[in-house]
């Protein structure tokens, strides 16, 4: 364990996975096991849970209790919300969100796999492609997870053969084949057992690829951040007013997609007026670039005005603003969306009203047909709408890059937030 | 090619940098909650790196439970001292003098519930709309399913099982009147993520994080620090140790480690080789299954 702890964390990355999976799918005892195996859970920890778990009369260690926080959670046995966990090797850092295969499974499938780079999709090798399968990998190919891992769980149901799998593997492959093309590794594991979990199983000698943890170690993530588009959306304007930095105006925020180098030529939008990059500060220091998604704080050359809400690009990668814009949103309170309502809109770090101008279909995220007729958009529903916003959004399209893609909507009524939404 | 990939620190830096800003954009009068333990220092010095080279745009408060350690108390004056930031301490004993609550009484008797009370009061005198603190995601269970922005309704209460879906990088800090949030922009690191970033950055930490020799007892395979806020039982026996503190509270309720950590890497490798969880030794958390729960649902930190 100490070989990550003074030097080995100067080279050590990060990446954000999601879990989903049915309901008694082996979803937490997985994350138990990855936790458990890579030395995660300190012994408090694991002692806490053995004497719940043999309070409650089960046979083993239930390492599914580590991941259910709330009380209510324990004493029903469910997961209620997104819970983040962490781990790390030598190699990386991880956080999990785990996110629970019941109900209220898309809003928080949605919510833990907008920031992830890897989603983790659990089969019950008994049950095979299920509904609840396909559902969840729509969900993350909607979302623009760049990798998919299928975890083939309980092989040890199965006798560790081999056909299952196989058969697995193809029937999800046939389905994923109507969607955007996505990254897919398959991998055999017993959570219960740790086959393949952390070390290789023993029990599967037909498996020739990587271990789970493995897998997740060599990922290779940096494509996983558009560095090709140029996008800074202005957070805060920071202003010392002291005799030192009289005159210092610059424009905090976090590179969004591409790299800003000093002396770029700048476009900042709406407005659209221009200049240049004078320096890219940081903490003190003055760096040569800034790329996502990195905290900076730019200067320009020029005196214009610029405040938050403001995108920043490149002069020679400009986008056109506009006040009609093509979403997928994803519904998330039981409040259905008003056909016609009136929400707020947040966009990177700009909010502007809108309003609900057309609901073209609801998706069956089953079958993925469109429903032309169905309109009542209620909790977990994903739908394609059309919304007018009052002032001109720089929006970019969401499969070019996430952050200036996605929005949310706020009911001001309730200040909650209530649809997720995707640029088309 | 150029390397364009952030190491984990890097990024998790940049992801807390963009909280901070954006609770200075969202909120009138935010405020930054300062203990003195090494979460809120970490979360004082990313602030610093966010708003240069402007001072930070909020002030530091303190609730002081009056049983702290001394070295801590020294800390928080210096620091506010160095970098002129704004402090404001907030005492439970005037809370107590007022009557607004009533000492624990007892041999495990602590003040760590009653500052509730007194954050809750400090809130509402200063009409702070927002409070950033240094909690973590791994620190304890019920904080492993808190938002960064996280709603407090206007008795300063979460609801764990009504929070707002956060998103992307779009955080929701609509409020009504009266209501507050909650910010804690370190929320994704972990103990060992805070440490190697302490030493990574250089970052002064109080005295007591490292071995020192002290008087000490023993109870319930807890060791304590011998101080007059916690009575002796008759058995037991104060003996000199040497010891350091894996996280810093109120001294009724923390407990400390032996160890020979003198450096930061030295304190470093002792967390990595650890196999009990820093909250292991906070004795306020071992009152119940849900302790925590409990008390982040009555408006505690």
């Amino acid at each position: 364990m100490t070989d990550f702890s003074t030097q080995g964390y100067l080279n050590m990355d990060l990446l954000r996975f999601t879990t989903a999976g049915s309901v008694d799918d082996g979803k937490s005892t997985l994350i138990g096991r990855l936790l458990y195996d890579s030395k995660s859970i300190f012994e408090d920890q694991y002692e806490a849970i053995r004497a719940t778990s043999e309070k409650r009369g089960e046979e083993y260690v239930n390492l599914a209790l580590l991941t259910d926080g709330l009380r209510a959670e324990r004493e029903q046995g469910i997961t209620i919300d997104v819970a983040y966990r962490y781990f790390a090797t030598p190699k990386r850092k991880f956080i999990i969100a785990d996110t629970p295969g019941h109900i209220q499974y898309t809003r928080n499938m949605v919510t833990g796999a907008s920031t992830a780079n890897v989603a983790l999709i659990l089969i019950d090798a008994r049950k095979g492609v299920i509904e609840q399968t396909m559902r969840h990998t729509y969900i993350a190919s909607l979302l623009k997870i760049p990798h998919i891992i299928v975890c083939v769980n309980k092989m040890d149901l199965v006798e560790y053969k081999e056909e299952v799998f196989k058969k697995i593997k193809k029937d999800y492959e046939a389905f994923a084949a109507k969607l955007d093309p996505i990254d897919v590794k398959f991998i055999p594991i017993s959570a219960l057992n740790g086959d393949n979990v952390v070390d290789a199983s023993k029990k599967m000698n037909w498996y020739k690829g990587p271990a789970l943890l493995n897998s997740l170690e060599s990922i290779d993530i940096t494509n996983d951040q558009n560095l090709n588009d140029a996008r800074f959306p202005v957070q805060y304007v920071i202003r010392p007013m002291n005799n030192e930095y009289h005159d210092y105006r610059g424009y905090a925020g976090r590179v969004a997609g591409g790299i800003f180098k000093k002396g770029d030529a700048v476009t900042v939008l709406p407005g659209g007026s221009s200049s240049t990059i004078k320096s890219i500060d940081f903490a003190g220091a003055s760096l040569e670039e800034a790329f996502a998604p990195m905290s900076v704080t730019l200067t320009l050359q020029d005196e214009i005005d610029i405040s938050r809400g403001d995108l920043i690009v490149k002069s020679t990668n400009v986008i056109e603003a506009t006040q009609e814009i093509d979403v997928m949103i994803c519904w998330l309170t039981e409040k259905k969306l008003q056909p016609n309502g009136k929400y707020l809109l947040k966009h990177t770090s700009k909010d502007v009203r809108c309003i609900v101008k057309d609901i073209q279909y609801k998706v069956n995220i089953s079958t993925l047909e469109k429903m032309e007729d169905d309109k009542t958009i209620g909790l977990n529903d994903i739908a394609r709408i059309t919304l007018r916003t009052t002032a001109p959004l720089a929006v970019d399209k969401y499969n070019i890059n996430r952050n200036t893609g996605s929005i949310i909507l706020i009911d001001e009524a309730t200040n909650v937030t209530v649809g997720a939404g995707m640029i088309n | 090619m150029k390397n364009h990939n952030l190491t984990h620190l890097k990024e998790l830096e940049s992801e807390s940098i963009y909280i901070l800003r954006e609770v200075a954009a969202q909120f009138e009068k935010p405020a930054l909650l300062f203990s003195g333990g090494k979460d809120s220092i970490v979360c004082f010095h990313l602030a610093r790196k966010a708003f240069a080279p402007a001072k930070i745009p909020f002030p530091l408060v303190h609730i002081d439970t009056g049983h702290n350690f001394e070295e801590t108390l020294t800390f928080r004056d210096d620091l506010a001292a160095k970098y002129g930031a704004h402090l404001i301490v907030s005492s439970v004993q005037d809370s107590i003098d007022t009557g607004r609550v009533t000492e624990e009484k007892g041999f495990n008797a602590s003040r760590n519930a009653l500052q509730t009370v007194t954050l809750l009061d400090t809130i509402e005198n200063y009409k702070f709309d927002a409070c950033i603190g240094g909690a973590r995601r791994d620190e304890e269970k019920a904080r492993a399913k808190e938002r960064f922005f996280s709603h407090r309704d206007e008795f300063g209460q979460w609801d764990p099982k009504n929070q707002r879906p956060e998103l992307w990088n779009l955080f929701n800090g609509k409020k009504h009147l009266g209501e507050h949030f909650r910010v804690f922009p370190i929320s994704n690191w972990t103990e060992m993520d805070v440490w190697q970033y302490i030493l990574q950055e250089k970052i002064e930490i109080p005295s007591i994080y490292f071995t020192h020799e002290r008087e000490c007892f023993m109870r319930d395979g807890v060791i304590y620090a011998h101080s007059n806020v916690i009575p002796l039982k008759p058995t037991e026996k104060v003996e000199k140790m040497q010891v350091r503190f894996r996280t810093i509270g109120d001294i009724s309720c923390t407990g400390a480690v032996l160890s020979k950590a003198t450096t930061l890497e030295e304190i470093v490798d002792e967390v990595a080789s650890t196999r009990v969880t820093e909250r292991g030794s906070r004795i306020d958390d071992k009152r119940s299954e849900a302790a925590m729960e409990d008390r982040k649902k009555a408006g505690y930190f």
